[in-house]
């Protein structure tokens, strides 16, 4: 433990968090302003998210930090031994140990349940901010739930490429009413957003919003009628655990062309190896 | 056979190992003490404090230290120590006509009730690199001499008598808590005050500069330009009056500028105003000049679609400790994002060369 | 009566407040479950729970509403005390706290504004018994169909319709709390008898 408070934040800053997470439960996918504050760690680099971490951490907690997936990244490392250090909770690697699980573009492969809580980093939480630069004009968007921007931008994208043309922070849309960024996760993983048992928490430290999904929230990712949302991936199998069902980093291996495909997600792609399973790149 | 990347942690540590050894530099050289950072880079400590809004030269000093000299490093820090301390109180606001001068000059008269005073400025330095700073040598001595308090009333007051400048009336409402509360436009000028005093020095100057070249220009004369120490004081509910609680040096700017009049007001100058802490004129300057265009609205003048005009963007753009965040995050892994971004790019090329097959075969 | 505003606040507040927003967070989350939070022993008439979500929440940034028998001089002292939080009519509440009747008419409140639909009241509830049946709930946290026992249906009914303005409702029982956020849709029991229960 540390000279500072549990969670690093005083107990203000963490009811001020904490009332904004509860608005931002009863009215899922607005993005709700909060004072954020200026963390000992960089604007971009997750102080939303450990906002919202610190805020809804108890001492009982387990957490896990990933980042692109994997456990072991060097700002996954960081923000998890920052609350080691400030918060002393118990940290764990393992998706379904954790109760409280912090993420940076990746949803966990294995399905989350009842109890746990995945909080987001998000670098730009408005959806529309590249289509309409200002803040004034985007609110004003939402509250009139003009989105047709945003369709005119996917239906160019059709018409120029043959396909829509945005591969991650894919917009979606809230329960029939708000358009949200579900930050820079891969449009593969725009599906376990909808529908899912755990709480889904989205922290903007810079942008100074929070965002929420509560369980089993409808999420509809845009699409039309003849280009039908779909989620993609490299289509290969992990080359160390053979799963041809998840989100997969390419490796560059030599410099002659030669590359592998292996998980994303490090968690996914150990337990499966322990469970015996392996790829053709495995040893 | 591939093993994955681990070790991030006995990497990060290594890094910082690596990262104390640098600061340190040469060993056989002196190490720098914080009190010599404080006496003799005073202007960067009072960088430090101005951006990082908290008015310790020591703190300053030592994260100056900390950082190497990147001075937004040492802001940063500051920032993140001064969000952890519990708020007292407020103050009441300084007055800065009750200032005890080092410098005051005005460029819209020549002589004035309180004189001008250049005081310690590199003004009229000829910028000649000093070799003889190069070797140690023995501390100066300014002359001096002794001084009657004076009053040093305000440039803008006087033109306030002929009522030829704008009326700044007082307003005792307490003004929004930038650092509490989320940033909300449109915001008012105590606000935009608020975030211009704790702004990128580089993003504000190269603002007040693109005024002067047209960009929203507003004719601005440093009516006058103060740098001194000024009484902080606390009103004590449980005393009932208030007490000095430390005192502290601040640079104000009032700039003179030219405005039409219109159909209720006569012709009569404007204000710009820049408060900062420190000696940090550059800073204060550039504030009062963005502070005017910034004022376009509220003045009745045409929107010319200057940058320095838009509201949303300087205040969104100039706080550093969010850009250099923003900025330096894409160094931060980004395989995910990208591997999507490169699949569809490979998908989209497939689909053109398939196409491009075809029509060859026609 | 000073005495009794200095005790009665959380014994470890880091902790204390922690585990009771989490309880708080997951009934906000998943409208119609029922939880037990703890921490806070509120002077009468108010309940552990009401007082545990007051010290959760509450401090010198927020506006609060005592209603009715809520609005005495024990619990002036004790959230002054606890919270510094600043007294104030419904019509510029963030929180206020009351039985039923002692908070109506909902009118008074404010439900946010379509550009800050954030910026509305949160009523915490005393309620004489808090039970899984009754009103039928589904909407957004509830996986198909939740019951809960509500003190009205209409007013539920009504403040959904307002989406995405309206208030959001915490119901508090001795040490047991539930929510009813704006989001949550509202049907009349099919059950006659779990209805007239929860009256």
């Amino acid at each position: 433990m540390s000279d500072y408070n549990f969670a690093y934040l005083d107990e203000q800053t963490k009811r001020m968090i904490r009332r904004a997470i509860l608005k931002g439960l009863a009215i899922p996918g607005y993005q709700v302003p909060f004072a954020s504050r200026e963390m000992p760690m960089p604007y971009g680099w997750g102080t939303g998210g450990v906002q919202v971490s610190a805020a809804v951490l108890t001492p009982e907690d387990r957490f896990k930090v990933i980042d692109q997936g994997a456990d072991d990244t060097t700002n996954a490392v960081s923000i998890r031994s920052f609350f080691e250090r400030t918060a002393g909770v118990a940290t764990t690697t393992r998706t379904h140990e954790a109760t409280v699980i912090q993420t940076r573009h990746r949803i966990p492969e294995a399905p989350l349940a009842e109890g746990q809580i995945l909080v987001y980093q998000v670098p730009i939480p408005e959806p529309l901010r590249f289509l309409e630069p200002r803040e004034s004009e985007t609110r004003k968007m939402h509250s009139l739930e003009e989105y047709g921007l945003m369709h005119v931008k996917l239906y160019e994208d059709i018409s120029r490429h043959g396909h829509i043309a945005t591969s991650y922070a894919y917009p979606v849309k809230v329960e029939a009413r708000y358009v949200m960024d579900p930050s820079p996760i891969p449009k593969f993983d725009n599906p376990k957003l909808s529908d899912c048992p755990a709480i889904q928490l989205f922290g903007a430290g810079r942008e100074q919003r929070i965002y929420a999904l509560p369980p089993f929230t409808r999420v509809v990712s845009l699409d039309f009628e003849d280009h039908p949302f779909e989620p993609s991936k490299a289509d290969h199998s992990c080359g160390l655990c053979d799963a041809a069902d998840s989100y997969l980093d390419e490796v560059i291996v030599d410099d002659a062309g030669g590359r592998m495909f292996v998980c994303s997600d490090t968690d996914y792609c150990e337990a499966r190896q322990a469970a015996g399973h392996r790829g053709k790149d495995a040893a | 056979m591939y093993v994955a990347v681990k070790g991030g942690e006995r990497a990060i540590n290594n890094a910082h190992a690596w990262l104390a050894e640098e600061r340190r530099g040469d060993p056989s050289v002196a190490e720098l003490s914080v009190a010599q950072i404080r006496e003799q880079l005073s202007l960067a400590v009072n960088r430090v404090m101005a951006e990082g809004s908290l008015y310790d030269p020591d703190l300053a000093a030592l994260a100056i230290k900390q950082a190497r000299g990147d001075l937004i490093e040492a802001i940063f820090l500051v920032r993140a120590y001064r969000t952890t301390l519990p708020r007292f109180g407020a103050s009441r606001p300084v007055d800065t006509a009750a200032m005890a001068c080092d410098r005051r000059i005005s460029a819209t008269f020549k002589d004035l009730p309180g004189g001008q005073v250049l005081g310690p400025t590199f003004d009229y330095t000829h910028r000649l690199l000093d070799f003889k700073l190069a070797a140690e040598g023995e501390a100066p001595n300014a002359p001096e001499r002794d001084t009657t308090a004076e009053p040093v009333p305000h440039v803008t007051g006087f033109l306030n008598r002929e009522g030829l400048i704008e009326q700044a009336p007082q307003d005792d409402t307490t003004p929004p808590d930038l650092t509490r509360e989320p940033l909300e436009l449109p915001a008012d000028r105590a606000l935009r005050l608020q975030a211009l005093t704790r702004a990128d020095e580089g993003f504000t100057l190269s603002m007040a500069y693109s005024t002067q070249r047209g960009y929203a220009r507003n004719h601005a004369f440093v009516g006058e330009l103060r740098i001194g120490t000024v009484p902080v004081e606390m009103e004590i509910p449980e005393l009932g009056f208030a007490i000095e609680i430390g005192e502290m040096v601040l640079t104000e700017c009032e700039t003179v500028n030219q405005f039409k009049g219109s159909k209720t007001e006569p012709p009569q100058f404007t204000r710009g105003y820049g408060l900062v802490f420190g000696q940090t004129e550059r800073k204060a300057i550039s504030m009062a000049l963005v502070d005017r265009a910034l004022r376009w609205e509220e003045l009745g003048e045409d929107n010319v679609g200057a940058p320095a005009q838009d509201a949303e963007f300087v205040l969104y753009h100039s706080d550093n400790i969010q850009a250099t965040g923003f900025l330096e995050h894409i160094k931060l892994p980004h395989y995910v994002d990208f591997q999507s971004e490169l699949e569809l790019v490979r998908k989209l090329r497939r689909e053109v060369e398939a196409s491009d097959r075809r029509e060859a075969a026609e | 009566m000073q005495a009794n505003a200095l005790t009665g606040g959380f014994a470890n507040p880091p902790a204390d407040a922690a585990n009771a927003f989490r309880g708080l967070m997951e009934a906000m989350a998943r409208p119609g479950t029922i939880r037990r939070i703890a921490g806070a022993t509120p002077p009468a008439p108010l309940s552990a729970a009401a007082g545990t979500v007051l010290l959760t929440l509450c401090d010198s940034d927020t506006p609060v509403h005592l209603a009715g028998g809520a609005d005495c001089d024990d619990m002036r002292s004790w959230l002054a005390f606890h919270t510094g939080a600043p007294l104030c009519g419904p019509q510029h509440c963030q929180f206020a706290v009351g039985t039923w009747e002692a908070l109506l008419p909902l009118s008074d409140y404010p439900i946010g504004t379509p550009d800050y639909p954030d910026r509305s009241a949160t009523l915490i509830v005393e309620v004489p018994a808090l039970e899984a049946n009754g009103a039928t709930l589904s909407g957004p946290g509830i996986r198909d169909e939740a019951r809960l026992s509500l003190p009205d249906i209409a007013a539920f009914q009504d403040n959904a319709a307002r989406f995405p303005l309206g208030l959001d409702f915490v119901f508090t029982c001795g040490n047991r709390v539930a929510a009813l956020p704006r989001s949550t849709r509202v049907g009349a029991s099919n059950d006659a008898a779990a209805q007239e229960e929860a009256r």
